[in-house]
Parts: structure tokens; C-alpha cells; sequence
């Protein structure tokens, strides 16, 4: 069967399956099961009441517990198992983790992972925030927003052929076609460098094009805060005398804290799965490994899923605390 | 605002110009890869995409017409005609007739040949040899000329990768194959989530609170650990790689988002008008297609946006769940990934096929932004 006719199939059988699913199973509850008539009207109002929200929410209760839920705890059952090769498992208790922490590697991809957790976040942040603040005082800062903003929409494979090309080398005898040596030719460099395949700071040039996408989200959301300031607080600065500098530092940051502190994690979540760009540019080679090219490298290369689901694991204990705290904001919130 | 004391000052400018700055450095790698998707794979190879902007300068060895064609007007021997041939190279600025003094002469002086004669050659690249006696030698004059060719463009790659093109450049069936993907991918999470959020939203019953602090903590599980465990599950319930695997787990990871960004837009929907209808008599169903699905449109769209664009630039669950050993249904971002390693040095192929995969995200982008910003208010947990 062709593929788009088989989208097509998927698109009605899903829609019409969810529809289907929905209003029959309104139709059941009120009409057979518990139908507001008879002798037992009240109690039986009461009881398709109590049953409908299950109704609403059973296919999505399902999907994310099959999907995102059920895979935490098997990838928790597998990092403690090791695949037999006639199939089935053995229970090794913590050998794949302690084979992990052995590994160069995995140290390797620990190092630039806590680099990229510092580094891209915090230039990202700050660059979305200095943009917010000259956008929002110019009059095409609207346009501006949406230059900036535009890499969000680009694929990190796409972001990937970018910046290869920015990062591209020749010959010493040929003309530059990559930014960068051009430039470092220009400005006094003697021999064109492969940029990435320079241990450490090839790990910076792939950082770069993670913030070069995450600025614009950062922008557009402080953006929204900077807005949000008050007027008179900033009315209040200057006549006081304040400097716009101190006006934005002492005045509206501090105003913004909790939107930055928000933009600064999500960030934090890209790039600890950051898998793509690594994958694309160097898949690893030259010191650039990240865990989550390492996860792959052990899962889909290596064939090993015992060591690929303790590295998954790591990823999931990073994460955490992110969790933890995002739950308990949006309790707070909801009380 | 900040002028309010009406201290307009030099610092507009500032602002102004360090914007300038920052958008013209955000936008320049992309210019590059678009500028570079169309310029033949030679013109990228050896000069910067930049410098495809301006004339370019270039050292030509042309060379005017055999003996043969001579004519005969008068007493003298006459060869004429267009160094450049019939297309048009571009405008002559300096030549010469020695390997050694290439740009012995401007346009339009006329030259004495080493042979006898002479010959005048035009910016445009006409030329006219005069000679007392007949030319001689099987072979034209070489003229050597400094030329300045205008900005060459062509849209050759495009029809290479789009049209015809072998087939691993070719990158027609990934797009469509990419289109198959994403489009029940993005319709399905949508409706699922919709009465999930309406049902935390407008429902009461025990055990809501803890449901959506659940979908908060989902919203940040790493998706690297699904990976294993639903190929697992997919081979078992015999499905294995392919489109409905790829389709059921994006519905599946897009699910947590869907559901957080309707319900808080839901919550926040006028409590008069679903206690209205249900004072009329609607059942819950009715208030939701009726009342609460139409009302949510802005959430739903940027809901739509988000998952249309992590699905159309995913590559890690299409390798995962979609891409098996035939290679058949391999997408667009896997398939550059392939001519990354395969191509890496043919810059016209990449760039082409990049920017087919990037353009359709960039017009949904530029055509749904305020959605898309809408959503990223909504849905950064706050």
C-alpha cells in the first residue's frame, strides 16, 4: 500500500476512531449504563458523572502511560540486565553501570555534556535578553524578533549543514568558502584550521549552533517579561536618576528573575538531549561525544542495551531535578 | 519608556545599531546555505558564498578564430568576431596577448601581434585582427583577459534534487515521506489531548491534582528513554518499524505538551458560559465540541505548530521507530544526514537538499508565528 494512502487511512481511522470513541462512549454511559430517567434518576446523574471524566481521559491516560511512563521504569529493569544471546535477559544487578564508569568515553561524553549544560543556557539566556531589550525600543524590532527568532523553526540536521558550511576548510592554496577561516585568514591566521576536529574547542563550535536556535526562545519569552515590567518602577529609577544600565540591571532583571530562572531550565532540558546536532556534525569523533549520542552510539551501534539504557538512566537522573521542580511550581500555582 | 524624562540621546542610536549587528549575524549562516543552494557545485568550491554577491573578477585564455575565417576587405586581411563566443562571459576590463602581460592593454586600445598585425579588442569581448598579409597557423590568437562577470545564479540544484537527480540525491520521496509522517502525527495528539485537557480542566473527581502534576512531570521525561523499551513493545504487538509505529509514538511524546498547553488555556476560558450551557441542559460532550473546542482555537494552533515542526525536523525517532534496513522510508533529515557522510564535499547537493527540508517549516514559521509565540508563553512551565 502506498505510504500516503496509508496516511490518509491513519488520519480517518484515528480521527474517526477518537470521535467514534468519544461520543459512543458518552452515548453508552448516558443512555444504557446509567440513563437519566426512571426510578434512579439522581444516582444515576451522579454516577455517569463520576465515570465521564475517566471516559474523557482514558486514551490519553493510556498513551502516556504506555509511552512515556511504562519505558522509565523498563529502562530502569534493563540498565540492571544484560541480553542473552539466545534471547532473553540475565538480572546483572549493577555490572552495565559499573562497566559504564569505566569507560573513557562515557567520562568524555560526562565533561562535554556538563560544558554544553553551562555554557549554551547561559549565552542563550544572555543573548535572548539582550536582544528582548534592543527589540522592544526600536520600531522594526518586530521584524528583528522574527530574524532572530527564525532558527527555532530550522531542524538541528539543518542547523547542522549551516554551520558545517560556516565551519568549512580548504586547501591553504584555494579560497576559503567557510566564514570562519575566511575570517581567520583576514585577520592574521596562517593556516586554515578544521575547526571541528580540534579536541575542546570543537565542543564550542557545536555549542554555538545550539544557542544560535535557542536565543530566539529565549528573546521571544523575556521578551513578554521585559513588557510585563511595571512602568512606575522604572518612572521612579529615572527620576531618580538612574542609567538606562543600572535601570536594566537594578530594575528590570531583577523584576524578570523568575522568567529567566524558567527560560534557563528549559533550556537546560534541550541540551541534555541534545542528540542531532552532535550526531550530524561530528557524531562524536574528536572528544565531542554528548550522552545522548553516547546512549545511541550503545544501543543502535554497539547493539548493547544493557549499557545504553544505564546511559539513558543518567540521562533521567539529570533531568530530575528539573522534574521535581517544575512539579512543584505547578502545584504551588494550582492551590 | 525609558525616555520619559525626555532625554532622547545618541543611546537610540546605539540600540539601533547593535540590533542591526545581531539580526545580520542570527541570519547570516542561513543566507549562506540559501545563497549557496543556488550556485553551481565549481562556482561554491572556489570562492565564498559572499562573493557571489558582487561581479567577480576573473583571468580568462580566450582565444580568437582560426586563420581560415579571414576575409579579405580591401588590401587587408580581416578576422572578427566575439572572444567570448555566443554566450555573454561578461566585461573585459584589462588584456594582453602574452602569457607574461596579461594585462597589457584596456578595453578598446588595439594591440601589434608578434606575428605580424594587429587586433582590437572591445569590453564586450569583440575583437577585429587586422593584417597587411594573410594570417597564418592552424590555430587563433590566444588573448588573455582579466574579465568581470556579473552575479551568476541557477536553479540547476533544485531541479537535481527535487526532479531528476540519481537516487540518493534525489530527495522527492523523503519529502513526501516526511509529509506522511507528520501529518497524522500532528492531527491525532491534538484530539486525544483536547478532552483529556477539557476533563482536567472543567470536570471534577478525585485525583485530578495528582493527574496533572503527572503530565507536568511527563512533560520533561527524555524521550532517549522510550526508546528501547517501545521497539520492544512494537516488534511484540508485530508492527515492528514503520509508519504506524512512528505515527503512535509521536502521538505519544507529543501527548504531555497537548494536554498542558490546552488545559491552561481551557482553565482560562469565561466560567459563565460552560455553566450557562450546562444550566441549558448540555452534556459535558456537547459543551465541549460545541463551546470549548471552537473557543480554543489559538491553543490549538500553536499546539499544531510546535508538533508539526519537532515532527517534520525529527530525526532520532524516525531512525528509532521508522527507518528500517530497505531504506524505503527513510525522511529528509536522515537522508541528509546520509549525504553529509556520503557528499560531504559537494556543497551544492547538501545546501539544495537542506534547504528543501528547511523551507517548508520556515512558511509555516513566517505565516503562524503569533501562534507559536503564543504557545511559548503558555507552555514555558512557569
Amino acid at each position: 500500500m502506498h505510504p500516503a494512502l496509508q496516511g490518509i487511512i491513519t488520519i480517518i481511522v484515528g480521527v474517526g476512531g477518537c470521535i467514534g470513541y468519544f461520543y459512543f462512549s458518552n452515548q453508552f454511559l448516558d443512555k444504557v449504563l446509567f440513563p437519566a430517567k426512571g426510578p434512579n434518576i439522581g444516582r444515576n446523574i451522579n454516577r455517569a458523572n463520576m465515570i465521564r471524566p475517566w471516559l474523557f481521559l482514558a486514551p490519553a491516560i493510556i498513551a502516556l502511560g504506555l509511552y512515556l511512563a511504562y519505558p522509565v521504569v523498563e529502562t530502569l529493569r534493563l540498565s540492571l540486565t544484560e541480553r542473552l544471546p539466545g534471547g532473553g535477559s540475565q538480572w546483572v544487578g549493577l555490572a552495565n553501570y559499573s562497566q559504564m564508569f569505566g569507560e573513557p568515553k562515557f567520562w568524555e561524553a560526562m565533561r562535554n555534556n556538563m560544558l554544553w549544560l553551562i555554557i549554551v543556557p547561559a549565552f542563550s539566556t544572555a543573548f535572548g535578553l539582550l536582544a528582548a531589550q534592543l527589540t522592544d525600543r526600536i520600531k522594526w524590532g518586530n521584524l528583528a524578533k522574527s530574524l532572530i527568532f527564525m532558527p527555532m523553526a530550522i531542524s538541528f540536521v539543518g542547523a547542522a549543514v549551516i554551520w558545517k558550511l560556516v565551519y568549512d576548510t580548504r586547501p591553504v592554496d584555494q579560497d576559503q568558502i567557510g566564514v570562519l577561516n575566511a575570517l581567520y585568514l583576514f585577520f592574521g591566521g596562517t593556516d586554515p584550521q578544521t575547526w571541528l576536529t580540534i579536541p575542546l574547542w570543537n565542543s564550542f563550535f557545536l555549542m554555538i549552533v545550539l544557542v544560535w536556535i535557542q536565543t530566539g526562545f529565549a528573546m521571544v519569552i523575556l521578551s513578554a517579561a521585559l513588557r510585563g515590567v511595571p512602568e512606575d518602577t522604572i518612572e521612579a529609577a529615572i527620576i531618580d536618576g538612574a542609567t538606562p544600565l543600572q535601570i536594566f540591571f537594578k530594575i528590570k532583571v531583577p523584576q524578570i528573575m523568575g522568567t529567566i530562572v524558567v527560560v534557563w531550565t528549559t533550556i537546560t532540558l534541550v541540551v541534555l538531549k541534545v542528540f542531532d546536532i552532535v550526531f550530524a556534525m561530528t557524531n562524536g569523533q574528536w572528544e565531542t561525544q554528548v550522552l545522548a549520542n553516547y546512549m545511541y552510539d550503545k544501543l543502535f551501534r554497539a547493539n548493547d542495551w544493557g549499557l545504553g539504557s544505564a546511559s539513558a538512566m543518567i540521562i533521567m537522573l539529570l533531568v530530575t531535578p528539573i522534574l521535581v521542580w517544575n512539579v512543584y511550581n505547578a502545584r504551588k500555582e494550582m492551590r | 519608556m525609558d525616555n520619559i524624562a525626555g532625554s532622547k540621546s545618541s543611546l537610540s542610536w546605539i540600540v539601533q545599531i547593535s540590533a542591526l549587528v545581531m539580526v545580520l549575524l542570527w541570519i547570516f549562516p542561513t543566507a549562506g546555505l540559501l545563497v549557496s543552494s543556488f550556485r553551481t557545485g565549481d562556482q561554491i568550491a572556489t570562492s565564498g558564498w559572499w562573493a557571489s554577491m558582487f561581479p567577480s573578477e576573473q583571468n580568462l585564455t580566450l582565444r580568437a578564430a582560426a586563420a581560415e575565417t579571414q576575409t579579405q576587405i580591401g588590401d587587408v586581411y580581416v578576422i572578427e568576431g566575439n572572444l567570448f563566443g555566443d554566450e555573454s562571459g561578461g566585461e573585459i576590463s584589462v588584456w594582453g596577448t602574452s602569457s607574461r602581460e596579461i594585462s597589457a592593454y584596456a578595453a578598446g586600445e588595439t594591440a601589434e601581434l608578434r606575428r605580424g598585425g594587429t587586433i582590437t579588442v572591445q569590453s564586450n569581448g569583440d575583437y577585429r585582427m587586422e593584417n597587411a598579409e594573410e594570417f597564418t597557423g592552424n590555430r587563433g590568437q590566444r588573448v588573455f583577459a582579466t574579465a568581470e562577470s556579473p552575479p551568476e545564479f541557477t536553479l540547476e540544484n533544485y531541479r537535481n534534487i527535487l526532479i531528476s537527480g540519481n537516487n540518493t540525491d534525489n530527495m522527492a520521496k523523503a519529502f513526501f515521506n516526511t509529509l506522511t509522517v507528520t501529518i497524522p502525527a500532528t492531527i491525532i495528539p491534538i484530539l486525544v489531548a483536547a478532552f483529556a485537557a477539557y476533563a482536567l480542566a472543567w470536570m471534577e473527581f478525585p485525583g485530578r491534582a495528582l493527574l496533572i502534576a503527572t503530565v507536568v512531570g511527563l512533560l520533561v521525561v527524555p524521550l532517549q528513554l522510550a526508546l528501547i523499551p517501545l521497539l520492544k513493545f512494537h516488534n511484540e504487538i508485530g508492527i515492528g518499524k514503520g509508519y504506524l509505529g512512528v505515527w503512535m509514538a509521536h502521538t505519544g511524546f507529543g501527548l504531555p505538551l497537548a494536554i498542558y498547553l490546552l488545559r491552561n488555556y481551557m482553565v482560562g476560558l469565561p466560567r459563565d458560559i460552560i455553566e450557562n450551557a450546562r444550566v441549558d441542559g448540555a452534556t459535558d460532550f456537547q459543551i465541549f465540541t460545541k463551546i470549548i473546542l471552537p473557543l480554543s482555537f489559538p491553543a490549538l494552533a500553536s499546539f499544531a505548530i510546535f508538533q508539526f515542526l519537532w515532527t517534520w525536523n525529527d530525526l532520532l525517532v524516525a531512525k528509532v521507530f521508522l527507518i528500517d534496513a530497505t531504506g524505503e522510508t527513510t525522511v529528509m533529515t536522515n537522508q541528509i544526514v546520509e549525504l553529509l557522510g556520503t557528499r560531504g564535499g559537494n556543497w551544492e547537493i547538501l545546501a539544495t537538499a537542506a534547504f528543501v527540508s528547511i523551507a517548508v517549516p520556515l512558511v509555516v514559521f513566517f505565516a503562524m508565528q503569533k501562534y507559536l509565540v503564543r504557545g511559548l508563553l503558555a507552555g514555558s512551565v512557569k
